[in-house]
């Protein structure tokens, strides 16, 4: 019995370890030629999008697929899940089989140019002169230019105007922290919720932070300075003292606008793709851009894609690339985009005041664009996703009281230090 | 080239275990010359045959992704190097780094106490709920069906509707509690009941496992040695202490070393309801090892790989601690 057991375990393992060896001799080779489709087809283009919710019958699906009539080929549409995309992106430039076209959520862009799998848009030959530099710089590392922004989208506050007017405060009124906490106040003693937010622990936690970080002219260099300090006071003093729910620690931006749209919250802070979600509320809402410390609109971290194309082997294929991406970052392309998801902000001055004449209700959204920042930008490119895991972690040992905010961000501007280093 | 054939073959036949053993037994060594040794090959080659789709199959689905596993750990995968193939060669330094790392220590204590609680739990009241199905009331069946019901739906469903229920200010347990004039708890906000809110779900999700398996193992035990000790005068509890636990012992273990298993690599309710979070205070090994490869923005596969093969490992342990076991009951 005894003897049986062991020698059935030392043979199986002998099996594996051959066979191991064996396959591992031939899977790099497997991986070149499952991909070869792509690149079959003369005229057949690739194109991969994070909008797995539109279809190829919807307005975003036939205009991809116009652009790519426009120029003169088929355009294959896959789309994937944020996250899953930026994975996925990775596998096929690992085995070499990438698309023409990705559009990728703004902070990849650097991730994905570090790998040296983009082309820059000097290589295509596109003009970004037009684009406006707050937004485009997200997608700029060491000086050259790994994509073109779609369009732009940012956070800003939206509020419950039902509930402020029997609370008696004027949104219009706040213009820094000390009014909103004030309004808050407000809000609270009235019998209403104040404000939620989304505090989860993944990027989006950051992604919530960064205004108020900013906003009290904090550096992400140095996430334990006074000023971060500050806003993750600000934030821990909301949950403390009621004004913030407790449940903002793991809310992600969804379940915030869950929260809000129950009619009990004043004010909620979110984004702009909710525009149409707020205008069919069964209450009044409104939106404020979110305020620094000390008055005016802080600078909220840009949301939204970019165009970026992959390097191909065949560099033939650059020309009809080009096409394609020009005929999404026109002016009239940039309108359009925006108004097809109505949740875009087009990235150039021209687009801005051509979608500010159809949609004048979009203006604090416009100022928001025009104040926000990348998260990438600041030459920090790369390094930004392990800063912005120490500084979600900071907010949430803060806001659940396992540590000060700042015992929480000097534990978290050590890690991140050493995580850089 | 023939030596590694009969090898495999010789390996084939054990992989089918007993059975293909004991009815044709080997034959002797001075009998193989002419036709028997001629024989002899080719019913290895057929054997060959049956067994290169499992091996291939093994090969495939285990053999190269604990490879690929070990490879990832043992260089410096950065997102750049993956794309590129030239990852520097880094020896052990991840699992230095790995053990070093202050989330370790909460990590590994958070994974102990997940899945000893886990466990502990599960098996008990699996086995209590067993032990009460095995009377044959009216309705059992129904009851015992819908005991069956965490296992069956989606992970996703149930561990969302776990930490709707757990929210802290709009949550159904909460509310009850209020009622009973029991302040707020933060259940899955508070570092110190983060853990034991994921613990309490996973509990619940592991106890029609142990249901089925116990309730299973009880059809086997023959009726006629309870009522010998009932003749005898047994109690209902000395019956269970003296007949039902040893006799169940065998699928115990079976039952405890699956559990701790599947308990040691949970992801997807921790996940869901916290994320791993507030900041480590419900972080297992495998909440880790995922927030590293998929949960930022950049991907870290190498100490993520390196986090996943310590699980293997501590898996591993368990798995011979039980054949250990196995083979010393055997023996008695």
């Amino acid at each position: 019995m005894n003897k049986s057991t062991t020698f059935r375990a030392i043979s199986l393992f002998g099996v594996l370890t051959v066979a191991a060896a064996g396959l591992t001799g031939c899977s790099s080779e497997s991986a070149g030629t499952a991909g070869d489709s792509t690149a079959a087809a003369g005229g057949t283009y690739t194109w991969w999008d994070p909008y797995p919710q539109h279809d190829e019958s919807s307005d975003w699906g036939k205009r991809v697929a116009a652009c790519g009539t426009e120029a003169g080929v088929t355009l294959e549409r896959t789309a994937y899940d944020t996250t899953a995309l930026t994975n996925q992106a990775l596998l096929s430039a690992q085995e070499g089989t990438s698309p023409d076209v990705i559009l990728l959520d703004n902070p990849a862009v650097s991730t994905l140019s570090d790998t040296g799998m983009l082309t820059t848009t000097d290589e295509l030959g596109l003009d970004i002169s037009a684009i406006d530099a707050n937004l485009i710089a997200a997608g700029q590392l060491d000086g050259d230019t790994y994509g073109v922004p779609v369009g732009a989208n940012t956070l800003a506050i939206y509020y419950n105007q039902d509930v402020l007017d029997a609370a008696g405060v004027d949104p219009a009124s706040i213009s820094d922290w000390a009014g909103l906490t004030a309004a808050l106040e407000k809000v609270t003693a009235a019998g209403n919720k104040g404000i939620t937010f989304a505090g989860i622990g993944t990027e989006e936690g950051s992604f919530q932070f960064l205004p108020w970080f900013w906003g009290a002219g904090a550096d992400l260099t140095t996430l334990d300075s006074p000023e971060a300090i500050s806003a993750l006071q600000l934030w821990t003093d909301w949950v403390d003292g009621g004004l913030a729910p407790n449940s903002v620690i793991s809310n992600s931006q969804n379940t915030t606008w869950e929260e809000f749209l129950t009619g009990d919250f004043g004010f909620a802070v979110n984004g702009t793709w909710q525009i149409n979600s707020a205008a069919e509320a069964g209450f009044t809402t409104g939106v404020i851009t979110i305020p620094a410390a000390d008055g005016g609109a802080a600078p909220a971290p840009t949301g939204g894609e970019f165009i970026t194309t992959p390097v191909q082997k065949d560099d033939s294929r650059y020309a009809t690339t080009t096409k394609i991406v020009e005929c999404m970052t026109t002016t009239e392309g940039f309108v359009e985009t925006g108004n097809t998801f109505a949740y875009y902000i087009p990235p150039t001055a021209a687009g801005q005041d051509q979608i500010l004449a159809e949609h004048p209700e979009l203006a604090t959204w416009i100022d928001a664009v025009a104040a926000a920042k990348g998260r990438t930008s600041d030459d920090l490119g790369t390094d930004y996703p392990k800063i912005s895991e120490q500084l979600w972690t900071a907010v949430q040992e803060a806001l659940s009281g396992s540590a000060s905010p700042a015992d929480a961000l000097t534990k978290a501007q050590k890690a991140a230090e050493s995580a850089l280093s | 080239m023939n030596t590694t054939q009969t090898m495999s073959v010789g390996d084939a036949s054990h992989l089918g275990g007993a059975a293909a053993a004991t009815p044709t037994a080997p034959p002797e060594r001075g009998l193989r010359a002419g036709t028997s040794s001629r024989q002899a090959r080719r019913t290895r080659w057929a054997a060959v045959g049956f067994a290169a789709p499992l091996l291939a199959y093994l090969a495939a689905f285990y053999a190269l992704p604990l490879y690929r596993n070990i490879e990832l750990s043992l260089h410096d995968y950065t997102t750049r190097a993956f794309v590129q193939g030239n990852a520097e060669f880094v020896g052990l330094a991840n699992y230095v780094d790995v053990v070093h790392s202050d989330t370790f220590t909460k990590a590994l204590v958070n994974t102990g106490l997940f899945v000893a609680v886990s466990i502990v739990f599960q098996y008990s009241i699996g086995l209590a709920l067993a032990v009460f199905f095995r009377q044959n009331f009216r309705l059992s069946g129904l009851l015992r069906g819908m005991f069956l019901i965490p296992w069956l739906l989606p992970m996703i469903v149930s561990a969302s509707t776990w930490s709707w229920m757990l929210n802290s200010d709009s949550g159904i347990v909460n509310s009850v509690l209020q009622a009973f004039h029991v302040g707020q708890i933060n259940w899955l906000t508070s570092p110190d009941t983060a853990l034991l809110s994921v613990i309490i779900a996973n509990i619940w999700l592991g106890i029609p496992f142990n249901l089925v398996i116990l309730y299973s193992g009880l059809q086997n035990i023959p009726v006629d040695v309870y009522e010998a000790a009932s003749l005898d005068g047994a109690s209902g509890w000395q019956k269970f202490r003296l007949i039902t636990f040893p006799l169940l012992r065998p699928v115990s273990g079976i039952t405890i070393l699956l559990g701790l298993i599947y308990t040691l690599k949970v992801v997807d309710v921790i996940w869901i309801m916290t994320t791993g979070g507030p900041g480590d205070a419900s972080t297992t090994l495998a909440i880790w090892s995922y927030r590293e490869a998929f949960g930022t923005g950049q991907p870290d596969f190498s100490p993520a790989a390196a986090v996943g093969n310590l699980l293997i490992l501590i898996a591993l342990v368990f798995g011979f601690v039980y054949l250990r076991m196995q083979r010393r009951m055997e023996e008695s």
